[in-house]
């Protein structure tokens, strides 16, 4: 009746290849395991979660009547008295992007099953994500005591506070929640948990290092929504 | 279709799933409270939201009884009226009927349906359903607040929604965002494992192709779901934020009582996209697994497979993608750019074709069949109907020039009621009526169902047919009561009187619905196994009701598609999905005339 495993289809790249996996039985994305594909799909949910925000963040900027303010003003530090704009923004997205590399890197050994190698990636990567809150922290703290509130500032329209608490409010939430699971499957890759097969401590389900890289596509995602937000409003 | 063919198509895949890693509950608590199976998780999902669905139930009598009976009854304030008319239809909606078909039917069906032994993340699954319980304990609690429940409407509109002339602007709207952000949160965890259960965990030759259009419709609304949902989280989030923190997102410059308020500069306009980027879609977040289930109740209650299943399929489809396209039609008196109303009235009467297709095809499959007049059949037919008087007013009301007039009238009210309302409840009942033997193993009253049924149906004409005339003459909604108003003759309040008696007529007949679930439940008839005779693969685990990990020893393996129902030269009228070809049985001469035609 059922053919023997030697008997299955390689993947056929292109279009054919699609037609065929998703007219297949069984499974649509093939050789994608079920914590990879629920990510990719949480990721498309929450594309439509940032994109409102943006789309929001752009429509206030429209409807307000005041000026909005220069974010190469607001966002300057002053460095040795030299007056530098977005100076702060620039060193937060260039860790932030630097984490990616190593989590992508974390992936790779974790495939190769090498424990140690990964357990330093990904712990490393976590450092990056919290150097990464650690200034946003400090940006706000900066941008509080020079009088902005999500009610107004002294820099002309009040929804630029509104908005800009919001959003990278909702963003560095992602990267704290990102760091905590970065931290957890650290902790999981270094036991050894991912060898052995052992059971989540909720969820009861063996783990495999699939996890590592289901982690990686969040902490990617992270990463691209940040360009974004970086994009549309500390440049524009 | 060539899956129907009797030629031996012995071919099915080798399994690419590892047998699924089941948590086996170890106390009574983590069998039936702290639950991972899936099955157990659909009954707590209805079973909360048809106990949060009676209390909305009972809103809507007290709206009638004001607007049936104005002056009448002093206990209902303008305030009163406002809030039952907001929360009646927030948890109709939100969290009856999508809890109830999603969570719910989505739950039960999905994993029975596709031959899996669960969900993909049954954790994952649980969680959902207490986040989804804490949002209606959110919801409840804004009952009990100072100043109540918010009475904006279930639209939530700013600026008025958290102004204090709206009764609840203080705790009441609060908590009402709060339980939509928690529902939106649960609803996420249960839709992602919907979704990726119907695309990675199906059986050995389950096909998408062969799938119940049950599943189609769940499927395609859990995604319409996953992405409709965030307009409405982030419409929550900023909402929340402008009434706690003062921002101005939705906030023009305003005078309150003669006092200029601090807000400025906000977008009222933005909301309402926010919302009815979610809005529309949600309507058919609710439409499409009625669809799906009512195909399913048609064909397997007149013997006839379901007419044009592929078109059945990708009407699904496209009916979800369209709905994305059209939300806009809700704002043609909102102000916005006049220009878009043509864009979206184009927009919105397309989707009137694929509909229109489900409908004949529905028509198309009764057409010939061996008709077997049950409960669940006339539930079904009761929602072919209804449907199609919702849609032909949902035409008028989508043309830009006759929704100007319309809008705001009791034409509106009667239209969404009889397309949303009615017609998803009539599958809602047909639903259960059709898989209780599965769920119970017990068979139901068929005198008390169709008592039930004819009430519910001819009532709810009662109810939104007079509806609709009262909109054309004008009557607006969500008015508190029409006062010496001159313009509307004595007969506008007979109507209403007569309305409110019918409404209190149908909420009680549910009372026979319920007595005879609970009492068939506890001692009633046992069902035989596959009472109806159903092909597709819920009706074919090897215990009825399904045990835990539904399939007992191994999984079944799926030869055909679920509708194999009148195959010519089979000896019975069905066939199900997982009967070898080999094992069908034939009549002799018949087996023989289909081999030779073959070769």
């Amino acid at each position: 009746m059922a053919k023997t495993a030697a008997g299955a289809k390689a993947l056929q790249p292109g279009m054919s290849g699609f037609a065929d996996d998703w007219s297949s039985d069984q499974r649509a994305f093939k050789n994608v395991h079920w914590g990879k594909a629920m990510m990719w799909i949480f990721l498309l949910s929450d594309t439509f979660i940032f994109s409102c925000f943006l789309i929001s963040y752009m429509t206030v900027r429209w409807s307000t009547t005041i000026p909005w303010p220069n974010p190469s003003e607001v966002f300057g530090l002053s460095v040795g008295g030299v007056e530098v704009p977005l100076l702060l923004i620039a060193i937060m997205t260039f860790i932030l992007i630097s984490s990616s590399g190593t989590m992508a890197m974390a992936v790779n050994y974790g495939y190769r099953k090498n424990r140690k190698v990964t357990t330093y990636l990904i712990l490393l990567t976590a450092l990056f994500g919290a150097s990464f809150v650690g200034m946003q922290a400090f940006e706000w703290s900066k941008l509080i005591h020079e009088g902005v509130r999500p009610w107004g500032n002294p820099f002309g329209a009040p929804q630029f506070g509104s908005a800009f608490f919001m959003i990278t409010g909702f963003h560095g939430f992602h990267v704290s929640v990102g760091v905590i699971f970065l931290l957890i499957v650290a902790r999981k890759v270094w036991r050894g948990d991912y060898d052995r097969g052992d059971r989540g401590y909720f969820t009861t389900m063996k783990g495999g290092y699939e996890h590592v890289e289901t982690m990686g596509l969040y902490w990617h995602f992270v990463d691209l929504v940040w360009v974004f937000i970086f994009a549309f409003f500390y440049l524009w | 279709m060539s899956d129907i063919t009797q030629d031996d198509v012995g071919y099915v895949a080798p399994a690419e799933n590892a047998e699924q890693d089941l948590y086996h509950p170890k106390s009574w608590i983590t069998k039936y409270v702290f639950c991972q199976d899936a099955k157990v998780i659909a009954i707590q999902y209805a079973s909360t939201a048809i106990a949060i669905g009676l209390v909305a139930l009972v809103l809507s009598w007290l709206m009638r009884l004001q607007l049936g009976f104005p002056d009448s009854f002093s206990f209902i304030e303008p305030e009163d009226y406002y809030q039952f008319i907001t929360a009646h239809g927030m948890i109709m909606v939100v969290y009856l009927l999508t809890a109830l078909f999603l969570g719910g039917f989505g739950n039960y069906m999905i994993p029975l349906m596709v031959g899996a032994r669960d969900m993909a993340f049954p954790y994952v699954n649980m969680v959902s359903y207490w986040v989804y319980l804490t949002a209606v304990f959110v919801l409840i609690a804004s009952f009990f607040v100072p100043g109540g429940p918010t009475g904006a409407g279930w639209t939530l509109y700013p600026p008025q929604a958290i102004l204090s002339g709206t009764p609840g602007s203080d705790g009441g709207i609060i908590l009402m965002l709060v339980s939509l952000a928690l529902f939106i949160v649960g609803f996420t965890m249960g839709g992602l494992n919907y979704v990726v259960t119907v695309l990675q965990s199906r059986t050995r030759g389950m096909t998408l192709m062969r799938m119940p259009l049950t599943i189609w419709g769940i499927f395609v609304a859990t995604v319409l779901a996953l992405l409709a949902f965030p307009a409405l989280f982030v419409g929550a989030i900023m909402m929340l934020l402008d009434k706690i923190l003062g921002t101005s997102f939705f906030m023009p410059n305003i005078v309150e009582l003669g006092e200029h308020l601090s807000y400025g500069g906000g977008s009222p306009i933005l909301f309402q996209h926010l919302f009815w980027f979610f809005g529309h879609p949600e309507v058919y977040i609710v439409a499409l697994p009625a669809f799906g289930i009512v195909s399913d109740l048609i064909a397997v209650h007149s013997r006839r497979h379901i007419f044009g299943y592929r078109m059945m399929v990708w009407a699904i489809v496209i009916i979800g993608a369209l709905s994305f396209v059209v939300w806009a039609h809700h704002m043609y008196v909102s102000g916005m750019n006049p220009y878009f109303g043509f864009f979206f009235a184009t927009t919105t009467l397309i989707i009137a074709i694929p509909t229109a297709l489900k409908v004949y095809n529905w028509t198309l499959t009764l057409w010939k069949g061996n008709i077997r007049l049950n409960t669940p059949m006339l539930f079904a037919i009761g929602f072919i109907v209804t449907f199609l008087n919702g849609g032909i007013t949902g035409l008028f009301l989508g043309n830009v020039a006759i929704d100007v007039p319309l809008s705001d009238t009791m034409f509106v009210v009667a239209h969404f009621h009889m397309v949303m309302g009615v017609a998803p409840m009539l599958v809602v009942f047909g639903a259960i009526y059709h898989w209780f033997p599965l769920i119970t193993g017990k068979m139901y009253s068929e005198t008390l169902g169709k008592f039930h049924f004819w009430v519910t149906f001819l009532g709810a004409y009662l109810i939104y047919f007079p509806m609709h005339y009262l909109g054309f003459v004008g009557v607006p909604r969500r008015y508190f009561e029409l006062g010496d108003t001159q313009i509307f003759t004595e007969s506008v309040g007979q109507l209403n009187a007569f309305i409110s008696i019918m409404t209190f007529i149908v909420g009680f007949a549910q009372i026979v619905f319920f007595y005879n679930m609970f009492r068939s439940y506890a001692a009633g008839k046992k069902s035989e196994m596959n009472p109806w005779g159903a092909a597709s693969l819920e009706w074919q685990t090897p215990e009825m009701p399904p045990g835990h990990g539904n399939w007992g020893k191994s999984l079944p393996l799926v030869y055909r598609w679920a509708y194999d129902y009148g195959v010519p030269g089979a000896t019975h009228d069905f066939v199900p999905q997982n009967m070898a070809p080999k094992d069908v049985p034939m009549e002799k001469k018949a087996r023989k005339s289909t081999r030779s035609r073959k070769a």
